[in-house]
């Protein structure tokens, strides 16, 4: 057991420290994806190598080697210094790995470079009406005709999909093919005519899903990433990218630190709520939980470092992470009482309504990217090795 | 950067794996917790001749001088096969104490018989963590009074004995005024019991008049049974995915019923990441002060949590048959059951966490 990162890595840390503490002022305060100051600060990012560190030169990154612990510094510093670390959209955390893995020189020619410095953004067109954990039934389909290919159909809970340039799309292409085999994966642009994308609100209160309609949508024959047929290899690797970002207890650490002082500041009857038995013990219950997490995560981040297995520690996170932090933002709203069910726009509000947007965004991420009994699935067939689910035909 | 296990660490932990599935199958513990067998001699004796009894020893005391990572992977091994052996106190609570707060000459006399396995050694430290029925050891005139509780490893050759103010004693058990009497709980695979006091000699340990070696014992005491606690749980889950995929109901195996697959899901999204927690936790008694007594309050009520949670619904996954004596699943369920009361419930573990923090 050991630790530490080792003196050149510590190095790093400080170097990161400094320019944080240099630069940290530049960076955006909130994330709006098309303000020159968010991209500036992107920009500034990438230069230091603080973003796209690992992307090759030629694709506009900073061309350094992988590094599982820099990145990890990187991720660490900016959380501590509650700085952004630069874009973090469908587009940089899911497409740019694809094309690293499945794209072709064009294509990553094409793509990185924009989509890295926040002028190309993306969103993911995979869910269908009919088609959510049974991705693989998805029914909107594309036919060749000439040099191109002709989209009709349907997705919905398409985040960003209002900001979009661009989409990465599965579509099916052969209608002949068992449902896994006849898969493709589309890229195009959301101007192309043909695409109509209608606001979906959620119950944060924002519109950050969409439905977007395909009509005869005419997509360039050579838009597809892997070969035709492929596009369900294609997918399961971008989902893996996807379910790695998510329950994150790193940022569940900041959360935690700002209940512990939530249940300070407040009081009910004159007393803080951190006197109160029994919200403490609901509060250390879900302390001994993230470390616990916490704990999983140096293994997960040793195991890569040193290539050594960890199968069942990654594969619970998703499930476990996002349950955790639904359930810390809970507890605050439980503390606030009344005012736990205050929401924007009202007096009384504390932290912006952060705690009740928190708390309802993350049953959203129990649900996307693989709901909590499709992780338990997985679990159970991939982790313990049970009997898989019997397939209809 | 290694958060992980050494070859060395899985090699010893795969030895005493092996060792125990030889010399402790599940028929000899039976027979230990019907008969009340006082010890299982055998066993220890198998354990002792790898050395188990001196494991955290120094190297000059005949021990293996190693660390509280080790201890718990050895503890983890004997929670996956409920083993009928004295642990705790014997191997690890009994030896730091001498060995950390005894004189030079305590721990010359001590330290080479506990290694050699040819003392075994009791805890009696319950009261720091809630004295009931008025129990307490008092200092008067040189000796020991009172009633201590609960004593962890309870039929050894000397105790460690903790009084109200936290210093800590060496008892032998043949000493006179001192009487003993084993209490019976649900985990017959450990022995428990209580010692009275009546006018006892007592060696004090010097170094513990600073409180911080009792606190410090109780958070070793707790990242092991929580360790403990990790490989009866492990076990269980184990044998609920085997038992699945073995019984069929309705022409299929169980195990391909979903509503069964979840309950074994969440069993093992619930377990896995405890793995690391008591990793953590113990390595932290080793090398991480500063944190090492947080993180064995949350190890033990987290482990306590979890553990109780698939106690019963490995149990559950078991059917009808998991109630029953015949499988014998209940040790692994009582283990579970023991190791979440000792050295302080869930609760209260939890609300010294809160107060090592300053929360209350
Ligand atoms: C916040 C958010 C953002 C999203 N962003 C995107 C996006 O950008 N792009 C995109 O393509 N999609 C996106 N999604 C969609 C998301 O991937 C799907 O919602 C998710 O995969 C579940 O599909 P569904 O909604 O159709 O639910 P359904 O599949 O209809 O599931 C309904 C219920 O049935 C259960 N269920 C279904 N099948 C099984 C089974 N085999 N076993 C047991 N239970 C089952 C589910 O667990 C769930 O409880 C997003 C979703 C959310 C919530």
């Amino acid at each position: 057991m050991d630790l530490s990162f080792g003196p050149a890595y510590e190095a790093f840390r400080a170097q990161l420290r400094a320019f944080i503490e240099q630069h940290g002022h530049e960076a955006p305060e909130r994330v709006d994806l098309r303000a020159p100051r968010t991209l500036a600060w992107q920009q500034e990012l990438i230069e230091h190598g603080y973003a796209g560190r690992t992307i090759p030169r030629e694709y506009g990154g900073h061309g350094a080697p992988p590094d599982i612990l820099e990145a990890r510094i990187i991720a660490e510093e900016f959380a501590r210094a509650q700085v952004s670390p630069g874009l973090a959209g469908q587009g940089i955390k899911m497409l740019i790995p694809t094309l690293l893995h499945f794209g072709s020189e064009a294509q990553r020619r094409q793509f990185i470079r924009p989509t890295l410095y926040g002028e190309m953004i993306w969103c993911q067109g995979y869910s269908e009406p009919n088609a959510g954990s049974d991705l693989a039934s998805l029914r909107t389909h594309a036919v060749l005709e000439g040099d191109h290919w002709r989209v009709n159909g349907q997705k919905i809970w398409t985040s960003t999909a209002h900001l979009a340039d661009w989409m990465f799309c599965l579509v099916r292409t052969e209608p002949d093919a068992p449902k896994h085999q006849g898969i493709s994966f589309l890229l195009f642009p959301m101007s192309t005519p043909g695409i109509e994308v209608r606001p979906l609100t959620t119950m944060v209160g924002d519109a950050s899903f969409n439905e977007v309609f395909f009509t005869d949508v005419r997509v360039p024959r050579d838009s597809m990433i892997g070969q035709r047929g492929d596009g369900w290899k294609v997918a399961n690797t971008l989902l893996g990218f996807e379910r790695g970002m998510l329950g994150d207890p790193n940022n569940t650490l900041m959360r935690f630190n700002a209940l512990v002082e939530l249940m300070k500041r407040e009081t009910v009857d004159g007393t803080r709520l951190i006197d109160n038995p029994l919200l403490r013990e609901r509060l250390m219950k879900i302390q001994g939980r993230m470390l616990a997490l916490r704990a999983n995560d140096l293994r997960l981040l040793s195991a890569g470092v040193n290539d050594t297995p960890a199968r069942l520690a990654g594969l619970v996170v998703k499930l476990v992470g996002t349950e955790l932090r639904h359930e810390l933002e809970a507890l605050a709203i439980d503390a606030l009482g009344e005012i736990g069910a205050l929401y924007r726009g009202s007096p009384l509000l504390r932290d912006d309504g952060m705690w009740q947007q928190h708390y309802m965004y993350f049953l959203g991420l129990i649900i996307g990217g693989g709901t909590a009994q499709i992780q338990k699935n997985i679990i159970a067939e991939r982790g313990l090795g049970m009997p898989r689910e019997p397939k209809l035909a | 950067m290694d958060f992980g296990l050494s070859e060395q660490q899985t090699l010893l932990a795969d030895s005493v794996s092996r060792l125990l599935a030889d010399h402790a199958p599940l028929t000899r513990t039976r027979r230990f917790a019907e008969q009340l067998e006082a010890r299982a001699e055998d066993v220890w004796q198998a354990v002792t001749d790898i050395g188990l009894p001196g494991l955290v020893i120094d190297e000059a005391h005949g021990g293996s001088g190693l660390g509280m990572l080790e201890a718990a992977l050895v503890a983890e091994c004997l929670g996956r096969h409920v083993a009928p052996l004295p642990f705790v106190a014997t191997a690890v609570l009994a030896p730091l104490a001498v060995q950390c707060a005894g004189s030079p000459a305590q721990r010359a006399e001590w330290l080479p018989r506990l290694a050699s396995g040819a003392l075994v050694a009791g805890a009696a430290l319950a009261e720091l963590c809630g004295a009931r029925e008025d129990a307490g050891v008092r200092l008067e005139g040189g000796r020991l009074f009172g009633r201590a509780l609960f004593v962890l490893d309870f039929e050894a050759d000397v105790y460690l004995v903790a009084s109200r103010e936290a210093r800590l004693f060496m008892v032998h058990a043949d000493a006179a005024g001192l009487s003993r009497q084993a209490l019976i709980s649900i985990d017959r695979t450990r022995r428990l019991g209580e010692l009275r006091f009546d006018g006892v000699a007592a060696e004090l340990l010097p170094g513990s008049d600073d409180a911080r070696h009792a606190r410090t014992l109780i958070a070793h005491g707790r990242v092991l049974h929580a360790a403990d606690t990790l490989g009866a749980a492990q076990a269980m889950l184990d044998m609920a995915v085997a038992y699945a995929g073995t019984r069929e109901q309705f022409g299929r195996v169980i195990g391909s019923f979903q509503a069964v697959k979840h309950l074994c899901a969440e069993m093992a999204a619930a377990l896995e990441p405890c793995r690391a927690l008591t990793w953590y936790a113990a390595h932290a008694l080793s090398a991480l002060p500063a944190e090492a007594e947080l993180y064995a309050c949350h190890a033990k009520a987290h482990l306590a949590e979890v553990g109780s949670f698939i106690a019963r619904t490995a149990t559950e996954v078991h059917g009808g048959m998991g109630f029953t004596d015949l499988l014998g699943l209940h040790y692994w369920f009582k283990r579970i059951g023991l190791n979440r009361q000792l050295l302080g419930s869930a609760e209260r573990a939890r609300e010294e966490a809160a107060q090592l923090q300053g929360l209350c």
